[in-house]
Formats: C-alpha cells, structure tokens, sequence
C-alpha cells in the first residue's frame, strides 16, 4: 500500500497534466459553449464530495455501533477529504454558473443541499479539532447525518424544478464529450483512494503517537 | 370567524404569489448535452476566463492538499521515530 500510493498520485499528475488536451479536443456544448468545459473538473470533484459523505458515514457507523477504533482515522480522513472536493465542487460550479445562468448561485435544492454537506463536514473538522474528549462520538452522530443528505442531494435535480443539469445528462453523454469525462473521472479517483490512504494513515500514526507518550508516562 | 377565514386564504396566496412568478419565469433543466462544432464568437473571451479560473484552482488545491498530507505525514513520523528510540 506504501508504495501503491506515489504511485497512484504520480498517475493522477500525468492524467491531469494531459486532462486539458483531451478536455480542449472534446466538442462544445451547443447552449453554454466553452464555459461547459468545466463539468470535466465539476462532475468528478462532486461525485467524490458524495463518496466522501458516503466513506464518512459508514466508517462513523461501523467505529460507534462497532467499537472499532480505527473506523474513526477513516472518517476523519473521508471528512477532510470531503471538504476539499466539496470545495472544488463549489467553487467550479458558480464559476460555471455565472456564465451559464447569469448568476453566480441560486438557492435550488441541489446547490443549498450541497452547500449544506460541505458546512457539516466543516464542523465535524472543527468539532474534532477543537471539541475536546467525547467529540469524537458526536462527531460520528453528526457524520450520519452528513451522509443521510447524500441521496437527497443526489436526486434533488429530478424531483425538484432547478437550473442545474439532471442526473440524465451523464448516461446520455455523446461518446467524445465521455472520453475526456471518463478520463478524467479516473484520474480524480485515483487521487482521491491514494490521499484518502495517506490521510487515515496520518491519523492511524497520531494515534500511535499519542500511545507512545502514554507508555512514556507510565513507564 | 369568515372575516378570519378570508383573511388567512388572502394572506396564503399574497404569499405564495412571488414563489408561483419565481418558478414560472425559471426555464426547465437541462436533461441532455448537445455537440457542436464551433463557439458563438461573442463569448469566447469571457468563458475562457471562467474554465481558466476554475482548473487553476483545482490544480493549485490539489497540489497544495497533497503538500500538506506529505508535510503532516512526515512530521509525525519523526516524532514516531523519536519516542520509539526513545523508549528502548
């Protein structure tokens, strides 16, 4: 896994430093033309914000009803995680926006329940930083409720009247406008494992650290 | 009790109304992305600046989020270093 990891991110360089090429081959989008060219960053990045919630979520669930420690190193690393891709997905987003609609943000269901993911995740972080003994477990609470906004978030384009492009434009997608996307999604996930890797091993040494002064003390 | 009535079906509706104007001025979602060949001249300019700014930015978070695990990692596992040589 040590090694798997430069290995992933090296990867992950090269497509990205390769990703405009293939993203400036691809055609325009017949509406919004060139603007529509950041959906090939916006997709991925918001599609693992989701995961994150999802990894978040599951390893909160397994460490409180489970007892397992190193659940919690899992979903702190997905947390931070979280809020970094949410952070892409966010900023790429009114940036696509602005051209696309006129406006930077509309409160519609979709950007409001994403929105509202990334708070969560920001004060999870925040509550494990600064929260003291026990935040641990209320952090965990509050990750559930993190990941619950997950499908709501997911299908609020079909349910509800919005701006944002549905969940079908995705299948539909012409095979040129899918190459650069595919592609690039391949190259956001492989970052994504090998940083997620990465951070929950930090966290798994933290830990280690804290049980060295600890015998240290006692000794 | 009818005035009450009356009055609170007023209020609803005088309510709703903005919300109701709001959604009918919205254009449907988009359900499918379309291809074509060439961009509309007037909005090249612009556009470009938009997909600058925004892979500019997935770059420099990413490069930088990678930087800063790399910089917590090895700090902490010095420290590991340490205390391990330390405690024998």
């Amino acid at each position: 896994m040590k090694r798997l990891n430069p290995l992933l991110i090296g990867l992950s360089a090269i497509m990205l430093g390769v990703a405009p090429w293939i993203i400036n081959a691809a055609p325009y989008e017949s509406t919004m033309g060139l603007v529509q060219k950041i959906f090939y960053f916006h997709f991925p990045s918001a599609i693992l914000f989701l995961v994150a919630a999802l990894i978040c979520g599951v390893a909160s669930a397994i460490f409180l009803f489970g007892k397992k420690a190193s659940a919690d190193g899992w979903a702190i690393a997905a947390a931070e995680l979280g809020l970094v891709f949410g952070s892409l997905t966010l900023v790429t987003g009114p940036l696509w926006a602005r051209k696309a609609w006129g406006v930077w943000w509309v409160w519609d269901p979709r950007l409001t329940s994403s929105l509202l993911l990334w708070m969560i995740f920001s004060a999870y972080l925040l509550l494990r930083k600064y929260g003291g003994p026990g935040s641990d477990k209320l952090g965990a609470g509050m990750a559930l409720f993190g990941m619950a906004n997950v499908p709501f978030i997911y299908v609020s384009v079909n349910v509800w009247r919005t701006l944002h492009p549905q969940t079908s434009v995705v299948p539909t997608l012409p095979t040129d406008m899918g190459i650069p996307l595919w592609f690039c999604f391949a190259a956001f996930t492989m970052l994504f494992v090998a940083l997620l890797n990465l951070r929950a091993r930090l966290e798994h040494q933290r830990a280690r650290v804290e049980a060295l002064y600890l015998a240290e003390d006692e000794a | 009790m009818r005035f009450y009535r009356l009055f609170l079906i007023v209020l609803a509706l005088a309510a709703a109304a903005p919300q109701a104007t709001l959604t009918a001025m919205q254009p449907p979602a988009q359900s499918e992305f379309v291809p074509v060949e060439d961009i509309p001249p007037g909005e090249q300019i612009p556009a470009f600046t938009m997909v600058g700014a925004a892979y500019g930015f997935v770059w420099v978070v990413l490069l930088g989020y990678v930087w800063s695990i790399a910089r917590r990692l090895q700090k902490v596992e010095s420290e590991i270093t340490v205390l391990e040589s330390r405690s024998k």
